[in-house]
């Protein structure tokens, strides 16, 4: 402690020492110049410019320049968030133009990491960091698409191309089997809910497609994501399957500068799915069909597909101002508001969102206490497309007309059945257009994510900080269903409570998020010269709280009367969890060159049981930096060089329900009654429960190398890593007899991925003209299953999942011991030796008994990925800039459940007095599909490996208009120009790799302008 | 610094305190959903978990139609698998004679193809459903015991009615486990002793099984209601013999030994009861058909607006709909093209036309009586036994969740076991007084008494074909056949049995069902059925 305070006089007296001298030297003179960016020459506006050693500072103007009244023998420092910290000494200058350096080449750069920053190179841990010069460029509504194949370990699928439809995004692979796969993200310090992919997925809200999308992309800053235990694992329960945390714009001191940006996109869809044309169809009824099936086509020709898509036009326009109030009142704020108006290429959808967002960071008492405000808002205005039309267009008979001259139905055409109490054929598909056209399908959906952070200095401790941060994130989704009662969909459909059959339909959901968070945390840094080394220590609590509202309403038919027994038994329901934490960091670094970090964090959940509910994870990392031994540091070539190795465990809960250990009844609902006599009681029927439930861990091992050549033109880092969870959240097959359900989540099963990721870099071209940087990035992932069961049985074949359309309960895919997750389980098609067509219902029949049975079936490919690539280049030459992102993915197959579910004899020709169309792979295999197992064949799973053009783009710098006062960029892209693969269906790139009805994704030509003034 | 030293672990004291009251806020409890301790706080607590247990024969869960089922399978279909009577009855009637099915579904084919696996989704929806009913029983019978009724301050006639219902429960308990060895023979086997999570469950075998039903049924026999005397849907005295003389005519097939003369004696008991047949056999399964309780002993009650579900007489009446059968007709609104019979069925009607023998009650127009292809609808003779309309020709209220009460137990049943009992050596009964009873059935089948036959026609096969001319299509006929050995032997054929167009007869293993490969997976006492 002693000799803590002499060195705190010294650095005292040396200052004050230094202030005095500032006095003394009166002379002073005016300093002009022009700050730009020395990898395209471009203005930077907002740098602060500081007289050293002095109070004296300014801000560039929107062109980059300054002025500045300096002293003699001043030096200039200039600052600014993304660019490495420089200084000039004016000497005798008058003027002082300095190119600046942003720090995506330096190794100084500050990235957000967990609870607090840290330089990149201290970073012991695999994590990734993308600020918002290098995300996609062009018309993008979901934030997660702002980083598509931009970060290797880090896989993003669009879940299709519907307006502000979710992605799934899985890092390195995702840690578990059965419960979410999701990554923890966290925006400004706040956990978002609702990351899920689609609708229904817990944590979404009702009447939106995903929790992301609600968040404008324009207003992201950064998105860093945590990809091993190392640098995840103080995220403890949360971050098995990693963390992407996303910070937001802020506000920079000076004079307001605004950014108004706008565009306009024309979005269609690429491809069609490959079916019969009407005089195909013709042809094929008449030669198949009998006399009646050949009565039933009609005398026209329709294109269904043609009918349902459109070419969607969308704009998105954002305004933002950034400064900062000066003076007493310290204070930079950014705020920004934006409207997207989005259609989709699916007749009928369309997403409106308006969005703003404050940030407001004032300081207070001379900068110790430092607040962070942070609000983001939106209403987004949605009517969903019915995507059941999707699949109807395909199979929907293209000899009938989309419209008769009755005005029964809508005048609509639809298979009719005189004898039919309703007039209509039971089963039969609805017309497509009606199914789009009739549904009035709408929701508004209110977000708000928003915190308040308060980051002291202790005054008599400044190497300690204290940090409160209080967030929330409340939504409020609503939405109404109308249908007419003329339509097939809904026509008569069921008594109101009058006993009168009605039609149609009248209702509506509201669904409310309330999720709070705490959190606090003091942190102490110091560095201890004398030893040379320096230590980092954060400890924490959190307290977290996520509830829903649901409520619940009854049927209404259109005309407002309320369907028979539809009254919900609970009006509301709301479903709660919390997490409480308290988590701490450690970190040491010696003589800059030697990083160790420890993580901790014990985290209790509400959903389990109170004697399993706590756990603590760990991690530990160290990192070398080699380039900084005395044997690299003058090297010229290596200009970077660290050697990381992290070892940790972190956890996982989502995916289990919020009371799952507790033994409760729940009561039937008022159509799920039972009569004893004349009365009718509602059933309570005890639920299943699981005491024993816990965690999943994951324990993940990392090693990694950071490396940069000539001068950082090369760089990038290669990592490999094996993850290993145990107890994995499994619905198990209980002993019948022994709980409530035949399935019960429990924990059981092993999984392991390990893998290899590499990102390299480049910069091929730098001068004052041209600059041309490519990067790409490649990981390997191998996934293996190493244990299901409780007790082992070599005659488990797995967990059978995956249900394909075509019978109920057929399912293609499987997860088994020694298996890699999501492999297709079929049988070996034989296929004729002359013509090379598989032969109906002709297998291998493996196990060799004389019967094709489900021994038979075998583990073919899988549904994920070997390898996936991402490649990026972009090019600066004077005013003019362009640049790709392609990805490729390698190794994924995909079963064609188009094919196998339209593409027979069987679905065209049916029993049931309609037709349907379907694929024209029908040509091809001549499959009748009878029997109970051609569906089941591996010629219907394909290869979907595929490289992908997700974005091309060029813009064009008009410089200053309108007086100096104004700069001006126009840009220009295509989304999704093309994909090159083998596989046969529509799209290779689904999710889950069953392709059946999925909404195409368009492509997109943009054309926007970006206006700074 | 001295300041500093104080004021840093007074902070922590301070956060301590802080957290250390923010633990127990970890402890949450749902809004809607209640523990035991509350729902059996009340009479009608228990009333309602009472209907939980009848309901799970006749709902697949607690959200009509679907949406929250109590055996739920991914990637299984609700309606499909997790409802009881539907599995059931493919497991009884798809395997045999009397039904083919056209659908695609994973397995459905395997029951007439007899080429079952222990993975079919059917029977493991049905297996799961029987211990999951057997389950729910041996809950109640915990929560229903005198002193938690002291304990939760039910006392009167409130506890009275509750005592009441035990009785019952244990019936359908016996059931499930008739079920269960019928289907299965050698099930894992629980009581009220077995708790929630648990260790695995002893497997039972089908002969200590059988002893077990059997004691039930009489430990029960003179505690449960009188006949005809407790509401529609609950069980009575009559249920129980109904069972038990059942379970007597098949106690050769179960344990080796018979016991006709009991047979002879239990369905004597219910058809002395008091039940009479109704007037007209084509009433027996419509939507109005709780008018025939005179002949119905225990039933599943459904009730298009507030019990649907897409099982039980649901499936039935959809699923036979197709071809030109227009689905008005059936008193609903559309046909699900699935379910029609063999050749082998239809002929055994000599005059299969409905005009003599009303029972035939088939769809010819367009259908063919040759299968060619069991997965085609047209093929082989359509059924219109099960129609959602009334009595008078009018709709069911609802036109897809059907009004059908499904008879568990019927008097004509009791009939047959008196006289194959007799005919099969049983003592206590008379080939005369089976004779009666069989004429009794053909009088109201025919409308007159052209039908009726003499006591040299009461042959074992005539009791056989006549028990499928009347019980077609309930659910009587796997076991049936398999008690009279024709189920896998190649002495009886009909079309597509075990997968080819003439018939085939299969290994004898398949008289009995695998135990599903799920339970078989997690319960390590089971042991397979042998060959499966």
């Amino acid at each position: 402690m002693k000799k803590h305070m002499q060195k705190l006089c010294r650095f005292l007296m040396q200052t004050i020492g230094f202030l005095l001298l500032s006095v003394a030297a009166m002379a002073q003179n005016v300093v002009s110049g022009k700050v730009t960016d020395s990898k395209d020459g471009s203005a930077v506006p907002g740098v602060t410019v500081t007289v050293k050693g002095s109070r004296t500072s300014t801000q560039t103007a929107s062109d980059g320049t300054y002025r500045i009244t300096v002293p003699k023998g001043a030096t200039l420092l200039f600052t600014s968030v993304g660019f490495a910290n420089q200084e000039s000494a004016v000497n005798d200058r008058n003027s002082v133009d300095i190119s600046f350096v942003a720090t995506s080449q330096q190794l100084n750069e500050v990235v957000v990491v967990g609870y607090g920053t840290a330089r990149k190179k201290d970073l012991t841990g695999s994590m990734t960091a993308i600020s918002s010069k290098d995300f996609i460029k062009g018309a993008v509504t979901t934030p997660e698409q702002l980083i598509l194949g931009k970060v290797a370990g880090v896989n993003i699928t669009s879940n299709g191309g519907a307006p502000g439809s979710g992605s799934t995004i899985r890092i390195r692979g995702g840690a578990s089997l059965s419960a979410s796969n999701d990554p923890l993200v966290i925006i400004d310090g706040v956990q978002l809910s609702g990351v899920g992919n689609g609708v229904n997925s817990p944590g979404s809200i009702a009447g939106s497609a995903n929790g992301l999308s609600l968040i404008n992309p324009n207003d992201i800053e950064t998105f860093t994501i945590l990809k091993d235990a190392s640098a995840a694992a103080i995220y403890g329960s949360r971050a098995s399957n990693g963390v992407i945390i996303i910070t937001t714009k802020k506000g920079r001191r000076g004079k307001p500068t605004f950014n108004f940006n706008t565009l306009v996109s024309a979005g269609a869809i690429t491809k069609k799915i490959d079916v019969l044309s009407a005089n195909e169809f013709r042809e094929y009824v008449q030669t198949h069909g009998t006399p009646a099936q050949r009565a039933l086509m009609g005398p026209t020709s329709t294109d269904w597909q043609d009918q349902v898509y459109q070419t969607a036009i969308s704009t998105d326009n954002n305004l933002s101002v950034s400064g900062g109030l000066t003076g007493k009142f310290n204070m930079p704020y950014r705020v920004s508001a934006g409207y997207l108006n989005q259609e989709g290429v699916l007749r009928t959808g369309n997403l409106q969102r308006v969005s703003a967002g404050i940030n407001l960071s004032p300081t207070f008492m001379d900068n110790h206490l430092k607040v962070d405000i942070n609000i983001k808002a939106s209403n987004s205005k949605a009517r969903f497309a019915n995507e059941g039309a999707i699949g109807a267009a395909v199979s929907f008979d293209p000899t009938q007309p989309v419209r008769t001259s009755s005005p029964r139905f809508g005048g609509y055409y639809e298979w009719l059945d005189p004898s039919a109490a309703n007039g209509l054929k039971g089963l039969a598909p609805s017309n497509p257009v009606s199914l789009l056209l009739e549904r009035d399908d709408r929701s508004s959906v209110n977000r708000s994510v928003g915190n308040i952070q308060f980051d002291y200095k202790f005054h008599f401790l400044p190497e300690l900080r204290a940090n409160l941060n209080v967030g929330y994130d409340v939504a409020k989704g609503s939405g109404t269903i109308f249908v007419n009662d003329s339509v097939r969909s809904a026509y008569k459909r069921d008594v109101d409570t009058a006993g009168v059959r009605k039609g149609g339909i009248r209702n509506k959901y509201l669904q409310k998020i309330d999720n709070k968070m705490l959190e606090f945390y003091l942190n102490y840094a110091k560095d201890l010269r004398s030893i040379k080394s320096r230590i980092d220590v954060t400890a924490g609590y959190g307290f977290y709280d996520n509830a829903y509202n649901n409520y619940n309403y009854a049927d209404y038919f259109v005309d407002g009367s309320k369907r028979k027994q539809s009254d919900p038994i609970y009006a509301t329901d709301k479903p709660q969890n919390r997490l409480i934490s308290f988590y701490g960091r450690f970190n040491y670094t010696l003589n800059q060159k030697y990083i160790l970090t420890i993580n901790a964090r014990s985290d209790g959940s509400s959903r389990l049981n109170p004697d399993n509910r706590w756990i603590t994870y760990h991690s530990e990392a160290f990192a070398w930096r080699i380039k900084d031994e005395a044997f690299l540091k003058n090297s010229k070539t290596i200009s970077d060089l660290k050697l990381r190795i992290g070892y940790g465990i972190t956890g996982q809960q989502d995916g289990i329900p919020n009371y799952s250990y507790l033994a409760i009844y729940s009561l039937s609902n008022n159509t799920a009654q039972y009569q004893f006599g004349n009365d009718f009681y509602n059933m309570y029927r005890p639920n299943a429960y699981n005491q024993s439930l816990r965690w999943e861990q994951t324990a993940t091992s990392n090693i990694g190398l950071d490396f940069g050549f000539l001068d950082s033109r090369i760089s990038g880092g290669v990592d490999f890593y094996l993850k290993k969870t145990k107890d994995l959240l499994n619905d198990v097959n209980q002993s019948a007899g022994t709980n409530f359900a035949p399935i019960v989540l429990s924990n059981v099963g092993n999984m392991e991925n390990r893998g290899v990721e590499l990102t390299v870099n480049t910069q091929p071209v730098r001068n004052k003209n041209l600059t041309w940087d490519f990067g790409f990035n490649v990981t390997f992932n191998r996934n293996r299953i190493t244990k299901l069961t409780f007790t082992e049985d070599p005659n488990y074949p797995g967990q059978r999942y995956g249900g394909i359309s075509g019978g109920t309960g057929n399912s293609v895919l499987i997860n088994s011991v020694g298996y890699n997750r999501g492999a297709f389980y079929v049988l070996q098609q034989v296929y004729d030796s002359k013509t090379g067509k598989p032969v109906e219902n002709l297998f291998e029949d493996r196990d060799r008994d004389g019967a094709i049975t489900d021994k038979d079936l075998y583990r073919y490919k899988s549904a994920n990925p070997d390898v996936f690539l991402g490649f990026n280049s972009s090019v600066n030459y004077k005013r003019w800039n362009g640049g790709f992102v392609m990805r490729a993915s390698l190794g994924n197959y995909m079963y064609n459940n188009v094919y196998s579910s339209t593409g027979i004899q069987r679905n065209i020709i049916n029993p049931l007095n309609y037709l349907n169309n379907g694929s024209r792979n029908l040509l091809e295999s001549g499959f009748a599909g009878s029997g109970p197992r051609f569906f089941q064949s591996d010629y219907y799973v394909q290869n979907a490996s595929f490289l992908r053009m997700d974005n091309i783009n060029i813009g064009y710098d008009l410089g200053k208009l309108f007086n100096e006062k104004a700069t001006l960029r126009a840009n220009a892209n295509v989304q999704n120009l093309f994909v090159i693969t083998k596989y046969k269906g529509a799209d290779p790139e689904i999710s889950g790799g069953i392709d059946n009805n999925f909404y195409p994704r368009p492509r997109t030509f943009v054309f926007g302008l970006n206006l700074d003034f | 610094m001295k300041k500093n030293i104080i004021r840093i672990p007074a902070m922590v004291c301070l956060m301590t305190v802080i957290m250390g009251s923010c633990t127990k806020k970890l402890d949450l409890f749902p809004q809607n959903d209640v523990t035991s301790e509350v729902v059996y706080s009340t009479a009608k607590g228990y009333k309602e978990s009472l209907a939980k247990i009848y309901g799970s024969m006749a709902l697949t869960g607690n959200t009509g139609p679907a949406g929250a089922a109590d055996v739920f399978f991914p990637g299984s279909d609700e309606g499909a698998n997790a409802d009881f009577f539907r599995s059931y009855w493919k497991a009884q009637e798809l395997s045999t004679d009397e039904a083919v099915i056209a659908w695609g579904d994973a397995g459905i084919q395997d029951f007439h193809n007899m080429n079952w696996t222990s993975s079919n989704q059917f029977l493991t929806g049905v297996y799961y459903k029987s211990l999951y009913q057997i389950t729910l029983v041996n809950e109640f019978l915990r929560q229903s015991i005198d002193g938690k009724l002291t304990s939760r301050n039910i006392s009167g006639t409130d506890a009275d009615a509750i005592r009441k219902y035990r009785p019952e429960v244990r019936f359908l308990r016996a059931y499930q486990y008739w079920v269960l060895m019928d289907l299965f023979g050698n099930p894992p086997f629980v009581t009220e002793e077995n708790v929630i999570g648990g260790p695995n469950p002893a497997q039972i075998a089908r002969t200590d099984l059988f002893t077990y039903v059997e004691s039930e049924l009489k430990a029960i026999e003179a505690d449960l209601p009188a006949p005809k005397t407790n509401e529609y849907g609950r069980a009575d005295q009559a249920a129980a013999w109904a069972l038990l003389a059942r379970i007597y005519l098949n106690a050769e097939v179960y344990t080796g030994s018979p016991k006709y003369t009991e047979a002879v004696t239990y369905s004597k008991k219910a058809i002395d009861a008091g039940y009479t047949l109704s007037n007209d056999y084509r009433q027996l399964m419509l939507a109005d058909n709780n008018l025939n309780k005179n002949e119905f002993i225990f039933t599943i009650n459904y009730d298009g607006t507030k019990t649907q579900g897409y099982g039980g007489t649901t499936f039935l009446t959809h699923a036979s709909v197709g071809g030109s059968i227009s689905a008005s007709s059936a008193g609903v609104n559309s046909g699900w093209s699935g379910l029609r019979t063999t050749k082998a069925f239809v002929q055994k009607f000599p005059d299969p036309s409905g005009a003599t023998d009303t029972r035939a009650q088939f769809y010819k127009s367009g259908q063919n009586l040759d299968i060619a292809i069991q997965t085609t609808f047209t093929e082989g003779y359509a059924i219109t036994k099960y129609r959602n309309v009334t009595r008078t020709g009018a709709p069911g209220p609802n036109d897809v969740f059907v009004d059908i009460d499904m008879p568990v137990f019927r008097l004509p049943e009791m009939y047959f076991i008196y006289a194959e009992a007799v005919k099969r050596g049983g003592a206590g009964g008379d080939v005369t007084q089976a004779v009666t009873y069989m004429n009794a059935i053909r009088t109201r089948a025919f409308g007159n008494t052209n039908g009726n036959i003499n006591s040299i026609d009461l042959t074992l096969q005539f009791i056989l074909d006549e028990r499928s001319r009347e019980l077609y299509w309930e659910g009587f006929r796997r076991t049936d056949l398999i008690r009279y050995k024709q189920f896998t032997e190649d002495t009886y054929l009909w079309p597509w049995k075990g997968g080819v167009a003439g018939g085939t007869g299969a290994e004898s293993y398949r008289n009995i069902y695998p135990l599903p490969s799920a339970d078989i997976n997690a319960n390590i006492n089971l042991v397979q059925n042998p060959r499966y």
